[in-house]
């Protein structure tokens, strides 16, 4: 296991590059899930035809795919940027299709009463999801978001391997074949560092999860 | 009746109909409610009496006809539309109130949120409409802690906090203990004695009898007849409104 104390420095700034790409990655799809859940339960059908068509699309290909795009079809068409935000972006648009059925899950579980009550006195179709079926769709939607947020800190492995570098994954690479180490040893240290993401964040939503219960 | 006849028109409903799936729920409605009216719909269920109250404020949309409100016809989806159902108020069989936010906060919102009134003032108003239909004392607690009839007398002071021109309540004693209905009809027996316009779906006959100007009786999606109170319960004209009070005024 020496391998681990002796290449710290290495494991401790893959273990923030991975942080960096879930925090990044975490609000992104947050904001994005929650638009195209909008979407898809808007009264214009228009934008429910996007948000159905966006969810069908992310969701049913598989992230390697959907990176490939953003790191190299990007670049084809002239957007150019450095591979770090290409990795961010593939990740988030990928991510953002489950986080919206996620919420839309939550949002039906609200009693459809409530949105017509928020209608009925006049406020808009924004207004009555934010202020209304959102903040009551939340508790349900603690549980089923913090499985998605967790695939998505273990996604970001994936992210890593698309010209990012410098990731928990990628250091795990960087030892095993670029300097010939034994790869448990080395692997161990690479878990050892998303238990250390993915456990607190578990905390964090059980946590969460009592607070917004309590809130009635 | 009242000088309601003369009045400008509150609800002006014309050749409106309506489907669901199959179903003919609304055929050819035509009813015009002036300014100030009282108007009870009675019919037996499924005769379209609450898709007609929830069409007025377009909860329900129509498949044609026009629906006016104060001289306006309803606007489509957006925020046109969220601005007339600011000017109607809506009262549901099962309250409906905010689940998450306290009785105060429940009447408040809307005043903040599409009046923009500050908070303080809206408050301020609030409490006065708690205090008005009997449950300042409930203000900070949360709908569930309430019993049906306050919360549905809250929910009736979270329309009135709109100001509104009309109000359409939609059953609202239908989900009650007995012992609370006579709380709602109180409030309700209020605000009609002080000249609100009120479009009443209801089986509550002594309502009817006290509070309205006018009785709809409605069957199978159609207005069979539109009369007095006192003319409609002592001589229905119609075979089904017969059939309807023999069921209900027998026991």
């Amino acid at each position: 296991m020496d391998v681990i104390f002796d290449n710290f420095s290495l494991y401790r700034d893959g273990f923030l590059q991975t942080l960096r790409i879930c925090a990044l990655a975490v609000i992104g799809s947050l904001i994005l899930g929650t638009v195209i859940a909008g979407f898809r339960v808007s009264p214009v059908p228009p934008l429910r035809w996007v948000g159905t068509s966006w969810v069908n699309v992310f969701r049913n290909c598989p992230l390697t795919v959907v990176l490939f795009f953003c790191a190299f079809g990007l670049p084809e068409i002239g957007v150019n940027g450095a591979y770090f935000w290409f990795g961010i972006t593939g990740l988030v648009l990928y991510t953002s299709a489950f986080v919206c059925e996620a919420i839309r899950s939550g949002i039906n579980s609200v009693p459809p009463g409530q949105a017509e009550a928020a209608r009925a006195v006049g406020l808009t179709f924004g207004q009555s999801l934010s202020t209304v079926v959102l903040p009551q769709a939340l508790r349900t939607v603690v549980p089923p978001l913090g499985s998605v947020l967790i695939a998505m800190i273990k996604n970001s492995a994936i992210v890593g391997a698309f010209g990012v570098g410098g990731d928990l994954f990628a250091v795990g690479d960087t030892l095993t074949s670029a300097r010939g180490e034994a790869a448990l040893p080395v692997l161990i240290g690479v878990v050892l560092g998303y238990l250390l993401i993915t456990i607190p964040a578990g905390v964090l939503l059980g946590w969460l999860e009592r607070k917004v219960a309590i809130a009635r | 009746m009242t000088a309601s006849d003369t009045a400008p028109l509150m609800i002006r409903m014309e050749a409106v109909d309506k489907h669901f799936g199959q179903l003919h729920v609304l055929k050819d409605v035509n009813l015009q409610v002036p300014k100030g009216q009282v108007v009870v719909v009675l019919g037996p269920s499924g005769s379209g009496k609450s898709t007609l109250c929830r069409a007025i404020n377009r909860l329900e949309p129509i498949d044609s006809g026009v629906i006016e409100i104060d001289g306006k016809p309803l606007p489509a989806e957006g925020k046109e539309l969220a601005r007339l159902r600011a000017e109607v108020g809506m009262v549901f069989q099962s309250f409906n109130l905010f689940a998450h936010k306290t009785i105060a906060e429940n009447v408040l919102l809307a005043p903040v949120k599409v009046r923009k009134q500050p908070v303080a003032e809206a408050r301020k108003t609030a409490m006065e409409l708690l205090e008005r239909v009997g449950i300042a004392n409930q203000a900070q607690k949360y709908p569930a802690q309430l019993s049906g009839g306050q919360q549905q007398r809250a929910a009736i002071a979270r329309a009135l906090a709109m100001r509104p021109k009309v109000m359409l309540f939609d059953e609202p004693t239908s989900a009650l203990d007995p012992e609370m209905v006579q709380e709602v009809l109180d409030v309700m027996t209020t605000l009609a004695s002080e000249g609100m316009t009120m479009l009443v779906v209801t089986h509550e006959m002594g309502f009817a009898r006290k509070a309205a100007n006018r009785v709809i009786f409605m069957s199978d999606g159609e207005i069979v007849e539109d009369s007095a109170p006192d003319e409609f319960f002592t001589a229905p004209k119609s075979g089904r409104a017969k059939d309807f009070l023999g069921k209900i005024l027998t026991h």
